[in-house]
């Protein structure tokens, strides 16, 4: 098995291919599945991700708790409007729609968390629509996202409780970033580059909930790391290179969530949980 | 670990422990009680009674002991369904700092039957059955399962892993407990393999075993 980002780049080129054709196999040869048999697992995990998207867009849904609500729909129909460009809102826009469907009680796929589930689909979905891909094409980037994601979770930690939000988000972006420099065509090491990019953008980042749910502020997070998957990927394709290895950024993330106090980690007793609004709308539920 | 603990589960939000591990629990609570469950009384403690509702955590166990799975769209809905299949329920909360902050106890009544279980999810959508009807175990429920109330006395055990010798079932866990020497005690079995299903009628005719509880059917 795999255990490190520049094992993974450098097995893929070694054998000139995609990163995610490599992950298919490996993953096939230690599970004992067939390479098909994941990709349809991997198929219908898309279909729910994609179903969760386009509910949250076209529906104003409110949460359990009725904190939050709505934001998908909002950002989608302002995004050919928006500022900072059409892509970028719509990536937003679902990233934040699987999240406000998440927080409804509705259907979703932890990527790698139900906290951070919105920003790999945010980010795939938009990108492979811009890039006009197949569904297929982008079911194979989530192969390529899985395994960074996986390298993440056995180097340092993908759990708010643990590492804080850098781990659950930032392993998110991290991720997307991955699958984007895939779709777009980008080469391995690109993926790589794209992986510390995005992971080093959110160091240090607290998992702050309010009322110590998955609403206040996870899902506005989500919109932001989906955004920034695509700018660390655009950056690395540009030819712009991390200068420190995606592994030792993992690392440093590991040893940041360490350093954390437990106030910051998902406890709600820390960050935005805690200011007097935070405070005042945990008394209310 | 396998990439779809990565990506995946597909489940109903918002909380992998709060929502689907809560779920699972119930799932186990249902198997373990072992008929269809007619009175419910639910403990919640610590952060599952605290942060429950908003996480849906109380519809979560009531969906898991109606027997819906932890991607079933009918959670949202469950104090609903628990009416329409005349489930009686009773929700509490309760703190217990001894206890693992997402404990949940299940006071289950059937037709026939009764039992209390007792477990925590332990993040990640995982769970943990620790007791059951007064017995410390450990429990997964990630593994085909095989539970047994017996005597107290010696050869039960090996009676009952001979026939898994037997038919080529291997074992992955296994915890047996009691309350007092030469009574009742229990014991729990996790396999890799699946189990047959003539098994627990085996088992059941093995002497001084009261009572054999096992799962997925």
């Amino acid at each position: 098995m795999i255990s490190t980002i520049e094992e993974l780049v450098a097995t893929a080129e070694k054998r000139g291919c995609k990163v995610s054709i490599l992950v298919k196999e490996l993953e096939a040869k230690s599970t004992g599945r067939s390479v098909e048999e994941l990709f349809k697992c991997m198929k219908s995990y898309f279909e729910v991700m994609r179903e969760a998207a386009n509910r949250g867009v076209t529906n104003e849904i409110r949460s359990i708790s009725g904190i939050t609500g709505g934001e998908g729909r909002k950002m989608w129909n302002a995004a050919e409007r928006a500022l900072s460009g059409s892509t970028l809102a719509k990536a937003a826009a679902r990233a934040m729609a699987v999240a406000n469907v998440n927080a409804s009680m509705g259907k979703i796929v932890a990527a790698p968390t139900a906290g951070s589930c919105g920003i790999l689909p945010g980010a795939v979905l938009t990108i492979g629509e811009k890039l006009s891909k197949t569904d297929e094409e982008i079911v194979d980037s989530l192969f390529t996202a899985a395994e960074v994601g996986r390298i993440i979770a056995l180097n340092a930690t993908i759990a708010g409780a643990e590492g804080g939000c850098q781990a659950e988000c930032g392993a998110a972006s991290a991720m997307a970033a991955a699958a984007v420099v895939e779709l777009a065509g980008g080469s391995p090491r690109q993926v790589a580059h794209a992986v510390a990019i995005a992971l080093k953008a959110v160091m240090g980042l607290v998992c702050d909930p309010v009322a110590g749910l998955v609403e206040v502020p996870c899902i506005k997070r989500n919109a932001m790391g989906a955004v920034q998957a695509i700018l660390a990927a655009d950056m690395a394709i540009a030819g712009i290179e991390s200068v420190i290895p995606a592994d030792e950024v993992i690392s440093a993330m590991k040893e940041v969530g360490r350093m954390m106090p437990d106030r910051l980690k998902e406890t709600a007793m820390g960050g935005v949980a805690a200011t007097p609004t935070g405070k005042k709308l945990s008394e209310k539920i | 670990m396998d990439l779809f603990d990565i990506i995946g589960p597909v489940m109903i939000g918002p909380s992998s422990s709060h929502t689907a591990g809560a779920v699972k629990l119930g799932n186990l609570a249902r198997n373990i009680l072992g008929e269809e469950p007619k009175k419910a009384r639910i403990i919640l403690y610590n952060s599952f009674a605290k942060t429950g509702r908003g996480h849906g955590t109380d519809k979560a166990v009531i969906a898991g002991i109606l027997g819906f799975g932890p991607d079933d769209e009918r959670i949202k809905i469950a104090f609903e369904e628990a009416k329409k299949r005349g489930l009686v329920y009773q929700l509490l909360i309760k703190e217990d700092e001894s206890l693992h902050p997402n404990t949940v106890t299940f006071e289950l009544e059937g037709a026939s039957k009764k039992t209390q279980v007792t477990g925590c999810s332990i993040g990640g959508g995982r769970v943990k059955v620790t007791a059951i009807d007064g017995f410390e175990v450990e429990l997964s429920g990630e593994y085909s399962t095989i539970i047994t109330v017996h005597k107290d006395r010696p050869g039960i055990v090996a009676r009952v892993t001979a026939y898994l010798a037997e038919w080529g079932i291997n074992i992955a866990e296994m915890r047996v407990s009691r309350k007092r020497k030469g009574e009742e005690a229990l014991m729990v079995i996790e396999t890799d393999e699946k189990l047959p299903g003539e098994i627990k009628e085996i088992l059941r005719n093995i002497e001084d075993i009261y009572r054999v509880i096992t799962f997925p059917e």
